[in-house]
């Protein structure tokens, strides 16, 4: 009796029941498109999570619940897939997620001290704001993000900037507060920040990123900054 | 030296539109597939066998031959892994960018020779400008009649669903790609007893091929295997994409041909070291690669055979210089910090070891080290890869732990002297 008790008491501090919304009607449609894209219905676990960040700002026991009972898994076994990526934040990211490469080759060329300018300025820039109520820029570090040739090199909302220098990171960073863009463009901010780049990326693209999670046609996370398309 | 451009000729040439279907056509795009679509599944296999050409995601094992495995069970899969994460290594992500129909070709001709009905595009998390443009490739190949049924009018069904990682880099191993695309978490499977030929994706078969692998595809069709292998040294046939980085005038991806030395690719393709320092040493194939040193490496053939001879490999393709200004000891903390920060944590040797290696160097550098932590580097690297050897031999799952050793055995073979500076000065020499 008093085992189970204690089993239940753990089971609802894990998962607390009813806390949270369940998922809109055109998140759930989104999420019936998602499940249909492959031939069973547990493989869409990974996009439909980030779906539920996409839905929350980040990844919630509610979030994971709504994606559970859609593929046919308990919670518990969401959270066991969720908590093995990186990209699935269950800490709330400021609305800008910074994230600093310091692998081998972008620390070869100095990204420790752009990863302490980053945060030294977003520390500065968070103090200036007064309440400090929403988070507004989080910096993390990453292992290697495939733009060595352009080290060091960050991403804002997984949008990748190459060529980075300690001026420009901060300039970055206060950008982000003053602009405080409603999406963030990749092309846009290797234009205003960037410097060398492994290769040439091509025309510019004006896809970008509604949040701390990766802007992909299929999650509809995906905002377009002008008339035309992504080149 | 170079000679000969196959997977980077479209992007060289038209670097405003490679990636869009129009420039695709116009350059003979999807004329491979046509080809491929008149012959039958097993002569695409064939002609791919007879290229000799060796997979480029790192373990370099020949393409035809892994096609050939395929058991005959229904329905099988194949997946593209473009998961690319190795440190040092941005070659899928140009091809994928810039020439995304190329490989998108290449899956579609591959699909058709192994008898596949639905392809996935498995890419990393951090690269969603790739999986935007292969998205757009993809719905371009459906409105065009390259995907989906009876394409071409040739009566071949194939479906491609594009799957995005979420931040591992073990999913690069192909049986955690697998378990990742199956809603699981990124943990390679024991293999034997079953191989992803065998059992892969839902325990059917499956090929899993790399980016650039598959991207060499359309053209082996068109060009003839005979073609492809007629390219480059024997055992390192064709070209194959290079990604340089670190202390070097000009970093980027270069498709070469191997066979050149490394001085050629350091010095000359690469233009040499900025402000004319001196080379400390490079790694030669991806952070998993033990590293080369001027001395011993710096005039032999860049092969997979003679890299492999020499205690190494090339690996992903990523090759990182390292001037006389690095302090090795911190590059060697900073290459097994990843291994210790990405392992799944399934085998102990890997999960503990990488760690404590970490721990370790990064007491040294900090000026706590000790005169027996050399020793406890070596003890803890044997126990994660018994006896040190190369190919190294394993007591995990996967080759994630063995490859933390490598910048141990560089760093405690080639620059013993500068570890020893750390411990009795009491910190890093190089400030």
């Amino acid at each position: 009796m008093e085992a189970g008790l204690l089993i239940s008491i753990a089971m609802v501090e894990i998962f607390p029941p009813s806390v949270g919304t369940p998922w809109s009607e055109a998140t759930s449609a989104r999420a019936r498109q998602i499940i249909d894209r492959y031939p069973k219905p547990r493989s869409a676990v990974m996009p439909l999570l980030y779906l539920a960040m996409a839905a929350e700002g980040h990844l919630t026991d509610n979030g994971m619940r709504e994606v559970a009972k859609r593929v046919g898994l308990t919670p518990a076994q969401v959270r066991s897939v969720a908590s093995f990526y990186t990209m699935y934040k269950r800490d709330h990211p400021g609305r800008y997620l910074i994230s600093c490469c310091t692998s081998i080759s972008c620390m070869l060329l100095g990204s420790d001290e752009v990863l302490g300018a980053l945060e030294d300025e977003t520390e500065a820039m968070a103090g200036q704001d007064g309440d400090g109520s929403e988070e507004l820029v989080t910096v993390e570090h990453v292992e290697c993000i495939g733009a060595c040739g352009g080290a060091p090199a960050v991403t804002v909302n997984y949008e990748l900037i190459e060529g980075l220098t300690v001026e420009k990171a901060r300039e970055l960073v206060q950008w982000l507060h003053n602009a405080r863009p409603e999406t963030v463009g990749g092309a846009e901010c290797q234009e205003l920040f960037g410097g060398r780049r492994s290769f040439d990326w091509g025309p510019f693209d004006r896809s970008s990123a509604d949040g701390p999670y990766p802007a992909f046609g299929p999650l509809g996370t995906v905002s377009v900054r002008s008339e035309s398309q992504d080149g | 030296m170079t000679g000969h451009s196959i997977i980077t000729a479209r992007m060289s040439r038209f670097p405003s539109d490679s990636h869009t279907l129009d420039r695709y056509l116009d350059t003979g795009g999807y004329e491979a597939l046509r080809k491929a679509l008149g012959m039958s599944p097993q002569e695409v296999t064939g002609e791919v066998r007879s290229a000799n050409l060796r997979g480029r995601g790192g373990a370099g094992f020949p393409c035809g031959v892994k096609w050939g495995f395929l058991a005959p069970g229904k329905p099988a899969y194949l997946v593209v892994n473009g998961d690319e994460s190795e440190p040092g290594t941005f070659k899928d992500r140009q091809l994928m960018e810039r020439d995304p129909h190329q490989m998108l070709e290449g899956t579609i001709i591959a699909s058709y020779a192994n008898e596949v009905n639905h392809a996935f595009i498995y890419i990393r998390g951090e690269y969603p400008r790739s999986a935007r443009r292969i998205q757009r490739a993809v719905d371009e190949a459906y409105a065009a009649g390259y995907l989906g049924s009876d394409l071409l009018g040739s009566g071949y069904d194939l479906d491609v669903t594009v799957h995005l990682g979420a931040g591992a880099y073990i999913c690069g191993e192909e049986t955690a790609l697998l378990n990742s695309l199956e809603g699981r978490r990124g943990e390679p499977r024991l293999k034997p007893p079953y191989y992803p030929a065998a059992k892969g994706l839902y325990m059917q078969p499956t090929i899993v091929n790399n980016v650039e692998t598959l991207s060499n595809v359309p053209w082996i069709i068109e060009n003839g295997g005979e073609a492809f292998s007629s390219i480059g040294p024997d055992g390192s046939r064709g070209t194959r994409l290079f990604s340089i980085s670190g202390h070097i005038r000009r970093p980027g991806n270069y498709e070469l041909v191997m066979g050149l030395s490394w001085r050629d690719l350091i010095f000359e393709v690469a233009g040499g070291i900025p402000g004319d320092r001196a080379l400390k040493c490079w790694i030669p194939g991806g952070a998993s690669a033990p590293w080369f040193v001027p001395d011993l490496h710096l005039d032999l053939p860049v092969t997979l055979d003679d890299t492999a001879r020499a205690g190494s490999m090339l690996g992903s393709g990523a090759v990182v210089i390292m001037d006389e200004t690095t302090c090795t000891l911190r590059a060697a903390e900073r290459v097994v910090r990843f291994f210790a920060h990405e392992s799944c944590g399934q085998c102990t040797p890997c999960r503990e070891g990488c760690s404590w290696l970490e721990r370790v160097l990064r007491r040294i550098e900090d000026g706590a080290g000790r005169a027996v932590d050399i020793d406890m580097l070596l003890d803890i690297s044997d126990n994660i890869s018994p006896g040190l050897a190369w190919p190294p031999r394993m007591t995990t799952i996967c080759p994630l732990g063995p490859s933390a050793v490598s910048p141990i055995l560089a760093i405690t073979t080639y620059f013993k002297d500068e570890i020893m500076e750390h411990i009795h000065g009491g910190g890093c020499p190089f400030g």
